[in-house]
């Protein structure tokens, strides 16, 4: 997935979004002096790579209601867990979803940020994981946020 | 960013097929608004209005690109502690003071601080891990991502 400097550049342009105007590529490619050719040409290309997951519109969840969320969190057996997560991530009320090491007291290996209308949903998004999981869920639990104590954007930095 | 949810009458059925039809993606193409637009019924400039509009009342939080953190150069570690309820406000001020920190939740269990670490380079997470359990003195848990599966996260507007 390697970038390079104008990649880096393009990355830099959109990372804030789109322009709203009726020649959004152009728009970006006048801004770093190439053209709009090879800006829609290195898009496509890095969203061939990876590099770009999607272009899309994100909408905010909280604004249409989705206000509840909790970190759930699984231990499965290790030789489903990648083949399992897949099918987690896939469910259109998960938001992250990752496999990640166990830690001393710690037994969960699956994380999966589920969202609803109000916890009461959320509980039963989690019933669903659950029963999708099946015998190979040896324990669950799931961890409400009580407070936001910092958040910032990820920031990429040395761009340039 | 809006944490409350917006009045019934805020988006009418065009609005709402908008935030579903452009969750699914946008094209990488010259005139993309009138591509996307023509699949709604809508001219170009009228779904660049819309999309202000909705952008203005707080209903989107993003449009554009979304990129792998990683593949832009960043190491990333999400990280827990557990910190004791009398030490919680002093340990939250340590950790925040961080930089590197991108957020940080309190969350209802034994582990109740999780907080993401972000950096250039991955020597950077254990470095900063290791600086907070030194002024803490309370351990960090490091969680960094095995794989990342697909999400299908789409919100029914």
């Amino acid at each position: 997935m390697s970038i390079d400097a104008i990649d880096k550049r393009l990355i830099g342009a959109t990372q804030a979004g789109l322009p709203l105007t009726p020649e959004p590529y152009a728009e970006i490619a006048r801004q770093l002096g190439i053209d709009e050719a090879e800006v829609i040409d290195r898009m496509q290309s890095m969203q061939a790579r990876g590099v770009i997951r999607r272009v899309a519109l994100a909408p905010n969840h909280y604004a249409l209601g989705m206000v509840a969320n909790g970190m759930s969190v699984w231990d499965v057996v290790d030789d489903r867990a990648s083949e399992l997560g897949a099918k987690v991530g896939a469910l259109d009320f998960v938001s992250h979803c990752y496999l990640r090491p166990r830690a001393e007291g710690w037994p969960y290996n699956l994380f999966a940020m589920v969202h609803g209308h109000d916890r009461a949903e959320v509980e039963t998004k989690r019933a669903e994981i659950a029963a999708l999981l099946g015998p190979a869920c040896r324990a669950q639990d799931i961890l409400y946020s009580t407070r936001i104590l910092k958040k910032t954007g990820l920031r990429l930095r040395g761009e340039g | 960013m809006r944490r409350k949810p917006l009045p019934d009458d805020a988006l009418d059925a065009t609005d709402r097929a908008i935030l579903n039809a452009l969750q699914e993606g946008f094209p990488i193409a010259p005139h993309p608004f009138d591509t996307a637009g023509a699949e709604l019924g809508l001219a170009g400039e009228a779904l660049i209005a819309r999309i202000l509009r909705l952008r203005e009342i707080g209903a989107i939080t993003r449009f554009g690109p979304f990129f792998d953190a990683a593949a832009m150069g960043g190491a990333f570690c999400l990280c827990a502690m557990e910190v004791p309820a009398e030490r919680f406000e002093e340990v939250m001020t340590l950790v925040n003071d961080h930089d590197e920190v991108a957020h940080n939740y309190e969350r209802n269990h034994r582990l109740n601080m999780w907080f993401v670490l972000a950096d250039v380079a991955p020597e950077g997470i254990d470095r900063v891990a290791d600086e907070i359990e030194g002024e803490t003195g309370l351990r960090v848990l490091r969680f960094p991502k095995l794989e990342e599966f697909f999400i299908g996260f789409r919100v029914a507007a």
